[in-house]
């Protein structure tokens, strides 16, 4: 967070030699053309390997987009030993766990951002967003083993006790409660989108020009109603970036989903029960997948989460660019 | 509106954020916690020496996913390193252009595209034509994941390198690819290393890209044309099977590769603390 370090260099123009230059010492530029011909063929890679993965995915699923068509989306059905395939209850797995996660995970990450950024005192706010870093180093696996054997007891004997107590009126909180299912899983991604979150949020509240605070200020604002009505709503657009940054993220964790949501292809209307995302039916089931149209299935709900995700990925660069610039440090987001 | 009531919504809202950051931090604390309560007791020297022993049965260790994940970090760096940091060269000393934007733009998708996916073109480009998992199709799996990080942060360095070391460089007459590699490149040296081993901090808990690719295996690895075991997925492997002896293990093998983790994290703070000095 703290090291988001930007360049003051304008844009240099290789090579600086001016034409004059170059052309009397021709035979000594082969070495540039070369190297810069070099590096660009290797930098090219990287756009022919995200270029690859969407060819080789198409191909590879092409077999089942034939057969199932748009109804792939819309089907409900997945029981691969009658070859019935609909992604259906993935898409609906997906979206409702991020989704949740994101309720849980934007105002706690909103509300660290804004202790780091506005209140904490100097000698704090290094060990804190360091401490906040932690949790995005933390693998995914290892927050999977820890949902099985500590938060899925909890949420069994407490949480979802106190939640039918409480709001059991409701469709949500109704019906059988394992303990694994949609609520605990979208509980575990909370916990690992909010350092994403918490740091971009903390780099677009920094952009905001303390202009904006002084003439807040001044007018007489407490320090709650300066954030609230000069710092947040400017970076109103990075901050919606942030969290659809977080959004990219949830979509695509796998581990630790896979560990404790129970892994069953159902739309159920309440949170206690078992469900399945897109990634955890691909990390669970690819490996046994027993014939082509199977494999070429599970490929198709991969290029589905593909697409998400870019689509989901630039539109969040987008909006942060527009607050922050292009230079904001989110690297590993 | 009373003054008095003004002082107390702000007191409130501060008090409501330092509840938030409070919230943050107890499942960091949280999972320490249970990781050092459950791990270090199942730790033990056979942990570290010996082979998984077959299902049910008590004992053995994680000795071979020790030493496969680190031959599979080795293969993804061979593969992806010299890509990257290529990458990050070419961005930060031509990448003004088009194509400069188009490479960054696709770095950054590249980023947020999920490890299960890569898990999937792995085993199509690499695994099918081989007929079989293998170590090579986990290293280059983990290999797609490491080049965006280590193209965009070598690219941050680099551009952190003030021009006139290039136009003194320049000036005395030494060529631009020379300037790039003799000066550019060995002033930021400590920065792109930084972003080498947040790298390898990432990779090296991946799992979703190593369970259809390195597979995993029981025994020491037979070569890297084999299945090839490593910690991620025996910890997956252990903690979803229904033996008590497994699961210890499983916390075992999760702070040790926490540990392994951190340690590389705190290298770079270690090296980032030096570069900001110099470079401030």
């Amino acid at each position: 967070m703290a090291n988001g370090v930007k360049s003051d260099n304008p844009p240099l123009e290789w090579p600086m030699t001016s034409v004059s230059v170059s052309r009397i010492r021709k035979g000594l530029n082969v070495g540039d053309a070369v190297f810069r011909g070099l590096t660009a063929v290797l930098a090219l890679v990287v756009v022919a390997v995200l270029g690859s993965i969407v060819v080789v995915l198409l191909a590879e699923s092409w077999g089942s987009i034939r057969t199932f068509g748009w109804g792939f989306l819309t089907g409900s059905k997945w029981d691969p030993v009658f070859k019935e395939f609909g992604a259906l209850p993935f898409i609906y797995g997906t979206l409702l766990s991020s989704f949740l996660a994101l309720l849980q995970a934007v105002p706690l990450s909103i509300g660290t951002a804004l202790f780091l950024s506005e209140l904490s005192p100097g000698w704090l706010r290094a060990p804190v967003s360091f401490l906040v870093e932690l949790l995005a180093t933390i693998p995914s696996v290892i927050y999977g083993l820890w949902g099985i054997f500590v938060l899925i007891p909890w949420v069994r004997g407490y949480v979802s006790p106190a939640l039918s107590a409480t709001l059991g009126f409701l469709p949500f909180f109704q019906g059988p409660n394992y303990g694994v299912g949609m609520l605990t899983a979208s509980m575990i991604l909370a916990v690992m989108v909010v350092p994403y979150v918490t740091s971009v949020t903390f780099e677009v509240i920094q952009a905001v020009p303390n202009a904006q605070r002084e003439a807040a200020l001044a007018l007489g604002a407490t320090k709650w109603e300066m954030l609230r009505m000069a710092v947040l709503p400017y970076g109103r657009t990075g901050i919606i970036g942030a969290i659809i940054l977080g959004l990219g993220r949830a979509i695509g964790e796998t581990m630790a989903v896979t560990m404790v949501i129970g892994n069953r292809p159902e739309i159920a209307v309440s949170l206690f029960a078992p469900g399945s995302t897109m990634a955890s039916v691909i990390a669970n089931e690819f490996a046994e997948a027993t014939y082509d149209l199977y494999v070429q299935a599970l490929v198709e709900i991969g290029l589905v989460l593909l697409v998400i995700t870019i689509l989901v990925n630039a539109l969040a660069r987008l909006l942060v660019w527009t607050v922050a610039g292009p230079q904001t440090n989110m690297r590993g987001v | 509106m009373a003054y008095q009531r003004r002082r107390v919504v702000n007191v409130f809202a501060q008090g409501v954020m330092v509840g938030c950051t409070v919230a943050v931090l107890i499942p960091l604390v949280l999972i320490f916690a249970y990781l050092l309560f459950k791990g270090v007791g199942s730790l033990n020297l056979a942990f570290f020496t010996s082979l998984p022993k077959p299902v049910g049965e008590a004992g053995g260790g994680m000795a071979n996913a020790i030493v496969g994940t680190m031959i599979l970090i080795g293969l993804a760096s061979v593969v992806g390193l010299p890509i990257g940091v290529a990458t990050g060269v070419y961005l930060a000393e031509y990448g003004y252009g088009r194509v400069g934007w188009v490479v960054r733009f696709c770095a950054d998708v590249l980023n947020g595209v999920p490890s299960i996916v890569i898990g999937i073109y792995a085993y199509t480009l690499i695994v099918l034509p081989m007929k079989g998992f293998s170590a090579y199709a986990g290293g280059c799996g983990l290999a797609v994941i490491m080049l965006p990080i280590v193209a965009r942060t070598t690219e941050e360095m680099l551009k952190l390198v003030p021009n006139s070391l290039r136009e003194g460089a320049l000036a005395l007459g030494v060529p631009a690819w020379r300037t790039t590699l003799l000066v550019v490149i060995r002033t930021a040296r400590a920065g792109i290393i930084t972003g080498i081993m947040l790298a390898v901090a990432r990779i090296a808990g991946e799992t979703a890209p190593l369970l259809f690719t390195a597979f995993g295996s029981q025994y020491w690895h037979q070569g890297l044309g084999q299945p090839i075991s490593s910690l991620p997925v025996q910890i997956y492997t252990y903690a979803i099977s229904p033996f008590d002896d497994w699961h210890r293990q499983a916390w075992a093998g999760a702070l040790v590769l926490l540990a392994l983790i951190f340690l590389t994290s705190l290298s770079v703070r270690v090296l980032t603390r030096g570069r900001v000095h110099t470079a401030r």
